[in-house]
């Protein structure tokens, strides 16, 4: 079973996401933070990320970048789930490195319809 | 509703459109309705049809045949028909129609979805072949859906349905709170209301045409009609996709399926031949 990393601040937001991909065939880990989220990708490497942008001790951004620099940091889709939703701030995202972009609020819908433009249909 | 205004209703749909309406289906018919009476002034769906029956006025029965049309759409709905046009018929075009306009009709591209998506593909590809010119056109009964497609504007919900966020992001630009689809590929597309059962006598010359997720919700004879239609406004060598599990050829019709391509139908030889 292919496992997503949900990283958000908001336990809430990981409880409804992490229902929707569980409904998509996921198996699924959580964390809170972006340094959380880059420890548990050093221990396992997830085969997608549904990330956050605003979180307390490591941004969303800053995790990616960190992230792309570990070994095999390259291979997860990451998908940015975030209310930051202006052009500046998605390019950055995507030069960074995302895969695909939810801006929130989010249904299982578009959850869906982005896993599946990022290959994880 | 009362049976008796929900049989009306589907009875008129038959009539305008062609549109196959079940009149068991209570929920669909006030969901549609109920703004259309809001819309027009009436307190209620019964006092609507109440007004109809007094009236029997052409722009109300309109109204309410178009809000029984609309259907559900989104950017690059059915991803594979997309890859196919981008993949294979996009480049047999460009390659057998090099002097000529590519002329690509969306037949009911409702709110404009379908047509955006084309638009910006072309775009993406036009670095690929120079030479090609091709142009768009996106019709549709509803002069509703019309209006909203020409804007270009759609909400957050509706540009993160369908559509890669490298495309949001080259093609369209905030504003406000809604994403406006660039000027380029608005002005890239031409608009018509247009009644895919009524005369379309001077609508002719299309290379290819997208009429998906149409005829698979009208009454047969309408089904024969729109094949008709279509048929006789395709350039020789021209094709039809169809939605996928629709299919409109069931005996003489002058459509034939492509093989291998779900949904593609080409004109039969000799009509190919007469063309």
């Amino acid at each position: 079973m292919r496992t997503c990393l949900i990283v958000d601040d908001s336990r809430v937001i990981r409880k409804v996401a992490r229902r929707i991909l569980e409904d998509l065939g996921f198996d699924v880990a959580e964390a809170a933070d972006g340094a959380e989220a880059l420890a548990w990708c050093r221990s396992t490497m997830p085969d997608v990320v549904l990330l956050d942008w605003n979180m307390p001790v490591m941004n969303g951004l800053e995790f990616l970048r960190g992230l792309r620099m570990e070994p095999g940091g390259q291979d997860p889709k990451v998908i940015f789930c975030t209310v930051e939703n202006e052009v500046s701030a998605i390019r950055e995202a995507l030069e960074s490195g995302a895969d695909e972009y939810i801006m929130k609020p989010f249904d299982s819908e578009i959850v869906a319809a982005k896993f599946a433009q990022a290959g994880l249909a | 509703m009362k049976p008796e205004d929900r049989e009306l209703v589907a009875q008129l749909c038959a009539a305008r459109s062609g549109q196959k309406v079940d009149p068991a289906k209570d929920y669909l018919l006030e969901t549609r309705l109920g703004p259309v009476a809001r819309r027009e002034g009436f307190d209620s769906i019964g006092d609507l049809m109440a007004g109809l029956r007094a009236r029997r006025e052409d722009r109300l029965i309109w109204a309410i045949v178009e809000a029984m049309a609309a259907g559900d759409t989104s950017f690059f709905r059915d991803r594979a028909a997309f890859d196919y046009f981008r993949d294979v018929l996009a480049p047999e075009l460009a390659h057998r129609r090099k002097d000529q306009p590519i002329r690509i009709w969306s037949a009911a591209c409702g709110t404009g979805q379908e047509i955006h998506s084309l638009a910006m593909l072309v775009d993406d590809m036009a670095g690929q072949w120079p030479e090609a010119r091709f142009e768009l056109f996106g019709s549709d009964l509803s002069e509703r859906a019309l209006e909203k497609a020409q804007t270009g504007l759609y909400t957050q919900f509706e540009v993160q349905r369908g559509l890669p966020i490298r495309s949001l992001v080259r093609h369209f630009e905030k504003v406000d709170e809604m994403w406006a689809i660039s000027p380029q590929i608005r002005q890239a597309i031409r608009w018509r209301r247009l009644n895919l059962i009524g005369d379309m006598s001077r609508v002719r010359g299309f290379d290819l045409v997208f009429c998906r997720n149409v005829i698979g919700s009208m009454i047969e004879p309408a089904q024969r009609q729109v094949v008709e239609n279509l048929a006789a406004a395709l350039n020789p060598g021209g094709k039809v996709l169809f939605g996928s599990g629709e299919d409109p050829v069931a005996g003489a019709e002058p459509l034939v399926p492509v093989d291998d391509a779900p949904g593609l139908y080409a004109l039969r030889s000799a009509d190919r031949a007469a063309a």
